[in-house]
């Protein structure tokens, strides 16, 4: 039942020796230990998510606690890089005489790479460290316990509906972000000279195509996943000690925005190679 | 609603004293180390079994067992008649449910409002649907606890003492025949702990619940122990009611009372 798999039970003791040696042994055990752990996570969940409940009620709620709050900071993060983006990129096209080009580059580089990744960053940054968060507390205050003597599946009610939340959320998101992250370079072009909204959107959707949008969407599904398996992960494994909270929190959020990086560069290889 | 006395003491004898709790030879490692060696116990019906020992003995370990939340490496867990290891994992859910489990941080839901923390079991645990049964029950185990008014609150905004009460109340909440209770006065001052233990007595007179109460407060121990057992180096050291071991000559046991 629950969670018997504990890290704990694996950590590695250091012995006495010649002590770098001993470091470097200590620290590549610890990462295989880590890798194998956290792919035994992972299967769990998706060994888990195909068996009833569902708790469909707690994913409507992680999904609105998820997606809805972050929509403030994600829209301003949006608008102020589609402005910077336009106003860094008027002077080198400029300079080619290329000027007319701005709101089609400037809404490719969005859609396709960076309203992904900074949407995901962001995510990463809230959220990831939030479930990281939240979950160390509630292992710490055995509120993970708690439930499991309530009858409660703790992996499924809080781990597999909160990473089921981070994958659908994100995607969601970074749509959003994408639609802000064009009209904040649509004011950006504005600043010098005069664009009506009718040119400059038609403009942009004359250079950008489906085969723009459908895969930046679909990898944020991944970069969504990631980041939601990571928090859980780290919290739910965390120490039982009030500064195992900060160390999931903390590492939910650096390995979370790493794993957006290499999701990234596999899917710009897919999506090359497909499109050849 | 809370009262000072005790005087279920003597009824608790009663020839009918019969296990609700057997351990048997159990043993728990945490990796190379080993916390509980070699555990046996027995828990009769209706009494109240303190355990006493050092911080760090592994006392929360052996009623986590008990539970199943920590699987037991060795030895022979039989609850309510049923040898655990024999059964499977329906039956086990069903025994599991005769056991409540006051946790010593109180494990309250911070995300949840007290009605919701007190909702979670009977929903989870009993299955109930009925909104207005549930409301019924929640108001009677508010009160019951000294909380009726906390209803609407959440449990940040409850005190130390309130908190476990509303732990022990989210716990009662199902009317286990079994209570663990771990540390249930830690860190509370010493007017509040005797609530505590005035509850913990209450409980065990209203509902012939019979409990292991884990702690270090001499004072719950003595207003609420049927029995001590003192746990050292992974083995029960000492059995004996509070008077005996309160007046031993063995500056170790000694110890714990001063
Ligand atoms: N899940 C676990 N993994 C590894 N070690 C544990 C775990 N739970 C408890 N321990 C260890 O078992 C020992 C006993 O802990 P505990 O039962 O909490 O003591 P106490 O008697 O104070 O309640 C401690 O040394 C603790 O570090
Ligand atoms: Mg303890």
């Amino acid at each position: 039942m629950g969670k018997t798999i504990s890290n704990k039970s694996l950590s590695v003791k250091v012995e006495p020796g010649n002590p770098s040696k001993i470091l470097a042994d200590s620290v590549f055990k610890n990462f295989f230990i880590e890798v194998y752990s956290m792919t035994a996570f992972t299967f769990r969940f998706f060994k888990e998510v195909w068996k009833p409940p569902y708790e469909i009620n707690e994913i409507l709620k992680q999904s609105f606690l998820i997606g809805y709050k972050s929509l403030p900071l994600i829209a301003i993060t949006g608008f102020i890089i589609g402005l910077v983006l336009t106003i860094q990129s008027r002077p080198t096209l400029a300079k080619f005489g290329a000027e007319s080009w701005l709101p089609a580059m400037v809404a490719v580089s969005i859609i396709r790479e960076i309203g992904p990744v900074i949407t995901a960053l962001i995510f990463a940054g809230k959220v990831g460290s939030g479930i990281g968060a939240e979950l160390a507390s509630m292992n710490v205050t055995e509120q993970i316990d708690a439930m499991q003597v309530s009858d409660t599946n703790p992996f499924k009610y809080l781990v597999v509906t909160r990473i089921l939340s981070a994958t659908l959320m994100l995607p969601i998101l970074t749509i959003f972000a994408d639609v802000v992250g064009l009209f904040g370079s649509y004011m950006g072009v504005n600043i010098k000279g005069n664009v009506s909204a009718h040119l400059y959107f038609s403009q942009v959707f004359q250079s950008v195509t489906f085969e723009d949008i459908l895969p930046a969407i679909f990898k944020t599904l991944f970069f969504g996943f990631a980041i939601g398996l990571i928090g859980c992960y780290k919290g739910y494994n965390s120490n039982k000690g009030t500064e195992g909270v900060g160390k999931s929190a903390n590492s939910a959020v650096v390995f979370g925005s790493l794993m957006v990086f290499v999701i990234d560069m596999i899917a710009v290889q897919i999506t090359s190679l497909l499109q050849n | 609603m809370i009262s000072d006395e005790n005087e279920s003491i003597e009824t608790l004898e009663s020839p009918e004293n019969s296990a609700v709790i057997e351990i048997q030879n159990l043993k728990k490692d945490f990796g190379n180390k080993t916390v509980l060696r070699d555990i046996n116990l027995i828990l009769n019906k209706g009494e109240n079994l303190v355990i006493l020992g050092q911080s760090g003995t592994g006392k929360s370990v052996l009623i986590k067992c008990i539970v199943g939340l920590i699987q037991i490496d060795e030895g022979k867990l039989i609850v309510l008649g049923e040898d655990l290891s024999t059964l499977k994992e329906k039956e086990l859910i069903q025994v599991y449910r005769k056991i409540g489990f006051l946790f010593q941080s109180g494990a309250l839901y911070d995300s949840m409002t007290v009605r919701e923390n007190l909702e979670f079991p009977l929903k989870r645990q009993l299955r109930m649907k009925n909104q207005e049964e549930m409301d019924l029950l929640v108001k009677e185990a508010l009160h019951d606890v000294g909380l009726d008014d906390a209803i609407d609150k959440s449990p940040s905004e409850l005190s130390g003492g309130m908190r476990k009460r509303l732990g022990l109340a989210r716990t009662l909440i199902v009317k286990p025949e079994i209570m663990l209770y771990d540390e249930p006065t830690t860190g509370l001052d010493p007017i509040t702990s005797r609530e505590i233990s005035n509850l913990i007595m209450e409980v065990q007179k209203n509902h012939t619940t019979s409990s292991i109460i884990i702690t270090h407060d001499i004072e719950c121990a003595r207003l609420t122990a049927n029995r001590i057992i003192v746990i050292k180096d992974g083995v029960c050291a000492v059995e004996g009611i509070f008077s005996e071991l309160e007046n031993s000559t063995d500056p170790w046991i000694k110890s714990f009372f001063e």
